[in-house]
């Protein structure tokens, strides 16, 4: 890291920057690779569909007027939310792919480095500034470590939730002996029943909006308050520094 | 009744004749799904097999599954397997009662140990020592676990049988449980529903006599030919439900034109039956087509999931009146308001830290 800070600082515009007393030093590392960022937003989009299409599915809107073979409002939501759930399943599990052979924070998804004991303690201090009990924040170049475990609560295992129950629904609708059914069809058994499974679906969709109002308002904040750039990153993939100070 | 008696036999005893006899066997070929050829198959069976005892006990129960079994569509098929099944041991339907009832049992368990079919109606309650179900003296767990020991295989008969049903319901005083919780070495075929459908019930029983095994099951142990696929599979009203067009309350204009009854609470979505494809009654209707929603009776657990009126399940363990809706529009209100109120405090924190650091370089020059 230190090196790309040198060689940014020889930048005439970061010569300049120096040379102005009190104005923000920006330093800048490439952090998010391409196939992550992508898988970002379509992911944010997938889920942005499947939520609305969800909600639909359960509360469907009012009576469609004229003959049934002239409407079909149900089974085209119903097959939005399929396709959407397909290109959110197959979006998961290239992500999965891309943890192993993507860079370091590519990885931070999947991976909780819970043995690190440096790492719980950065855990606690991400705690503390959210509870403004920190003056300063840290700088970090991934996720933060509470971002990291937040993150892997809400979309690692949230989305793996959502993935195999909604399968198991769909096994329901492709009948017995088709793929889905074959991988996924344990799951109402293991449940009880069926409507169960409709359920924990439903309120799985509410645990995902809930983590989106936090990860949004997050986001925006600490690119405002924090050391580092946010929301930006997820565009370019460079993460930039507000200052030069160490940690 | 000498055991080497065959189906046919039986039959020709009890003033079937070879004609009605045939009818039977191409009926059930058809109920069970199979093709024509297996017509003559069932009849070489009947004709050749020595005829398979069956023990029907009943426990905590309201005996809507004899009252569905006695009315199969078909009179024909509702003599036969009567007098195919004969009843060795029922106690509502026998003839015999007391002692003489209690004998007949003990005397078919010896007589074809290991060899008879034992059907249960309802389920033992095991609270109390199982106090809450006496049969001849005796609590029911003790005589279903007596008959079990040496029967072939056992048919769960309804939802009580197979799941529990509405004794089993919240809070479940008695503590009534389900047969496979109780016999746990031995084949079991759960054929739930409240009652089941009478020709669903003929239809696992002719097989199993016929063809001297199981029907295959799914995961849950019932069988596939009758319960593989949701009442909303083969619901008629279906087009409507993919149109968009619903009854919005019981009455409406949606309700007189037959509308999809999705949104006043049909279970038919999540509720594997034959309903839709069967019917009741001599095939004449079923509740979809009278105009009320599936209540999901072949469900496990129906009783306790909220609503048969509303289309989100009640969730119980939020307290009263709670579905998946409100709690999650609940909690994300909740983080919704912490945001607004984390958002204020940090945009003073940043104010304030503000003010001194301009404070501070004011001090410095
Ligand atoms: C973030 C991801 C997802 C969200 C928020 C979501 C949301 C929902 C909601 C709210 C429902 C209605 C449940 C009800 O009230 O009965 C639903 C139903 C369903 N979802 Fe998803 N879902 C997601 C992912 C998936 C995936 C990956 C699949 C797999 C293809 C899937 C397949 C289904 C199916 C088959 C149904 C039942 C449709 C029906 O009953 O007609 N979902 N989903
Ligand atoms: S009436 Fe019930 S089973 Fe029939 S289509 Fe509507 S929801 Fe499905």
């Amino acid at each position: 890291m230190t090196d790309i800070v040198d060689a940014e600082s020889l930048s005439p515009k970061r010569a300049q920057a120096h040379a102005l007393p009190g104005a923000t030093h920006q330093t800048s590392v490439y952090v998010y690779e391409a196939p992550v960022r992508l898988w970002h937003w379509i992911n944010a989009a997938a889920i942005l569909v499947l939520a609305l299409t969800g909600f639909f599915i359960g509360r469907p809107l009012p009576t469609m007027p004229g003959e049934a073979s002239a409407n079909f409002l149900m089974g085209y939501i119903r097959f939005t939310h399929f396709t959407a759930g397909y290109i959110l399943a197959i979006g998961f599990l290239f992500r999965f792919y891309w943890s192993f052979v993507g860079n370091f924070h590519a990885k931070q998804l999947f991976r909780l480095p819970l043995n690190d004991p440096e790492w719980r303690k950065e855990v606690l201090f991400e705690l503390r500034w959210y509870l403004f009990l920190e003056k300063r924040p840290k700088k970090y170049v991934g996720h933060n470590p509470l971002a990291q475990v937040a993150m892997f609560i809400f979309m690692t295992l949230g989305l793996t939730f959502m993935i195999v129950t909604g399968f198991a629904l769909y096994a329901e609708g492709s009948q017995r002996g088709s793929w889905q059914d074959m991988l996924f069809g344990w799951v109402i058994p293991l449940v009880g029943q069926s409507y169960d499974v409709h359920t924990l679906h439903r309120l799985g969709m509410w645990f995902i909006l809930t983590f989106i109002i936090i990860h949004i308002y997050v986001a925006i904040r600490e690119d405002i308050m924090s050391r580092q750039s946010i929301v930006s990153t997820m565009i370019s993939g460079d993460r930039t520094f507000k200052d030069d100070d160490p940690d | 009744m000498k055991p080497t008696e065959t189906f046919y036999e039986v039959m020709r005893r009890q003033g079937v004749t070879r004609r009605s006899f045939l009818k039977f066997c191409s009926l059930t070929a058809t109920a069970l799904g199979l093709g024509p050829s297996y017509m003559s198959e069932i009849a070489h069976a009947m004709e050749t097999k020595p005829r398979t005892p069956v023990i029907w006990l009943h426990g905590l129960e309201c005996t809507c599954c004899s009252e569905s079994f006695i009315r199969s569509a078909h009179p024909l098929v509702k003599d036969v397997v009567l007098s195919m099944i004969s009843l060795d041991y029922d106690d509502t339907l026998m003839a015999s009662a007391g002692h003489q009832a209690e004998a007949a049992l003990q005397d078919t368990i010896e007589r074809y140990k290991g060899n008879y079919i034992l059907a249960v109606e309802g389920n033992p309650p095991l609270n109390e020592d199982g106090m809450f179900c006496i049969i001849g003296g005796k609590p029911f767990v003790d005589q279903l676990r007596h008959a079990a020991e040496n029967a072939k295989a056992v048919i769960s008969w309804g939802s009580c049988a197979s799941h529990g049903c509405v004794q089993a319901a919240r809070p479940n005083p008695t503590q009534a449980t389900p047969v496979h919780k109780v016999i746990t070495d031995k084949p079991i075929i759960k054929v739930p529903g409240c009652p089941p459908i009478a020709e669903v019930m003929t239809g696992v029983i002719t097989y199993m006599l016929t063809f001297d095994r199981l029907p295959e099951l799914d995961r849950t142990g019932r069988p596939k030919m009758f319960y593989s696929q949701r009442i909303h599979d083969k619901c008629y009203r279906r087009p409507h439900f993919d149109a968009g067009q619903f009854v919005e309350s019981f009455d409406d204009e949606g309700a007189r034109r037959g509308y999809c009854l999705y949104k006043v609470g049909c279970k038919g979505p999540t509720t594997y039956n034959a309903c839709s494809t069967v019917r009741w009654n001599e095939g004449t209707s079923f509740p979809i087509q009278a105009g009320h929603g599936c209540i999901g009776c072949s469900e496990d657990g129906f009783w306790d999931k909220g609503s048969w009126y509303a289309r989100l399940q009640n969730i119980q363990q939020f307290g009263i009146e709670a579905n998946a809706d409100k709690i999650g529009a609940t909690v994300a209100a909740g983080v919704g308001g912490a945001v607004a109120v984390h958002a204020a405090i940090s945009a003073l924190k940043r104010a304030q830290i503000k003010r001194q650091s301009v404070a501070e370089n004011e001090e410095n020059v």
